[in-house]
């Protein structure tokens, strides 16, 4: 295979990087809402929003990603694919985000909020000054992970047409027939993605652990 | 649309879901076994063994699932052997689910005290029979609920084959979408139809987990 066309292929990492960063970015946003609704204190906001939390794991990313892609359109809704992959894992991603953060959330003990209330923060100050610094150090190498999971569901993109990496890989490997080449080269670039992420969670959740003194 | 119409949709799409369960099973029966194997291989004296797996870990847990299929599929008769979608699918399933049942496995077999190999030691049992009849029985009641919640993620992955052209539910759907061009109903369908046997399945792991965890 000559450099060009992997060249060609590895030009679809921007795609790829596109739809996992962008993805990842309003899921964590959305993340906040969800974690939000599933703690909330009123007893049907909970309810609705464990449903929907449960509704959207129990079924595969493809199915969701098929649904907004060709389902919506048939309704009149239409997004382009790169549109449609970005609606489908921002919302996937704000579940799993929002599981995330809730589990940080109960680590974190009701002391601390007790303790805000009766020194009388306000909710925003609670939120910012004291919830959130410590959720984010306990969740953040969950959040990678996470994110890491989000770059490999970033190849289910091109069996709508997004022109990521694996898409172009699977359209080298029909007009050459050097199939494995195409994969194994596309594989190196996941994995080499991945890498510097898993990396940088070890060193940030030493450096945060040290910062804070906590064992 | 009305009802009757999209009941008919989800009973279109059963042979594809009998099709998705018996690659869940194939690959989760030829998976979790090598799984067992690569996580005690995986700390080897012998250092090309443990290079090796660790390779295959790696790499099972770091390509998207898709790639690993296409690889198979697309990527093998680059060497001339051709593989059908069934044979393809099931070696990316099994790899992928070895790959991370291995870590499921190994961190579950290290969270055996050494207390319980010291003990082991002292009541003079060989090393295989320690691992027999002290390690695994425990470091299992500590892996099946994680390799169950595993199983019900490779059920979902199924769908992934559908870009290799293997009939399950998904491919399925999108013929009867091309079709009928009811894309709408028609993947509800398919999400009714995954739903139906991981909402159950997702209650069953729960129950299961806090069952063996009753004692612990």
């Amino acid at each position: 295979m000559d450099a060009s066309t992997l060249w060609y292929i590895a030009q679809g990492v921007v795609w790829t990087v596109a739809i996992t960063v962008l993805s990842f970015l309003i899921g964590a946003l959305g993340g906040v809402g969800v974690a939000g609704a599933r703690v909330s204190a009123r007893r049907p906001i909970r309810i609705v929003a464990r449903g929907v939390v449960d509704l959207i794991r129990s079924v595969p990313p493809l199915v969701w990603l098929f649904i907004v892609y060709f389902g919506l359109a048939e309704l009149g809704l239409r997004f382009s694919p790169f549109q449609s992959a970005i609606i489908t894992f921002a919302i996937i991603a704000s579940v799993y985000l929002g599981e995330i953060y809730r589990g940080g959330l109960a680590a974190l003990g009701a002391g601390q909020i007790e303790a805000a209330k009766s020194i009388g923060l306000s909710r925003p100050d609670l939120l910012v000054r004291i919830i959130a610094p410590q959720v984010v150090r306990t969740v953040s190498p969950s959040m990678a992970t996470y994110g890491i999971g989000l770059l490999k569901d970033s190849a289910l993109a091109s069996t709508i047409g997004v022109v990521e990496m694996t898409f172009r890989a699977n359209q080298v490997a029909q007009n050459t027939g050097q199939g494995l080449t195409a994969f194994a080269f596309v594989g190196v670039i996941y994995l080499l993605l991945s890498a510097p992420v898993g990396i940088w969670t070890r060193r940030f959740d030493a450096r945060l652990r040290e910062k804070y003194l906590v064992a | 649309m009305d009802l009757i119409t999209w009941f008919g949709y989800v009973v279109e799409l059963l042979p594809g879901l009998w099709k998705a369960v018996q690659l869940t099973v194939i690959s989760l029966a030829l998976g979790y076994p090598l799984a067992l194997l690569f996580a005690v291989l995986i700390d080897s004296k012998i250092a090309p063994i443990r290079w090796i797996i660790l390779v295959l870990v790696e790499v099972g847990r770091g390509l998207p699932l898709l790639v690993l299929l296409y690889l198979f599929y697309q990527g093998l008769p680059q060497l001339s052997v051709v593989l059908s979608a069934l044979a393809s699918a099931v070696w990316a399933f099994t790899w992928s689910a070895a790959a991370y049942a291995t870590e499921i496995i190994r961190s579950s077999l290290r969270s055996v005290g050494s207390g319980q190999r010291e003990a082991a030691n002292a009541i003079g049992l060989e090393d295989r029979d320690q691992f027999r009849y002290v390690i695994l029985p425990q470091a299992a009641r500590i892996a099946i609920p994680p390799l169950l919640g595993l199983a019900i993620i490779m059920f979902q992955l199924t769908s992934l084959a559908y870009v290799i052209a293997y009939s399950e539910v998904m491919q399925s759907a999108y013929f009867l979408g091309t079709k009928t061009f009811n894309y709408f109903p028609v993947f509800l369908a398919a999400a009714a139809v995954y739903a139906s046997v991981t909402i159950p399945a997702s209650a069953l792991v729960t129950g299961i987990e806090r069952r063996l965890s009753r004692h612990v």
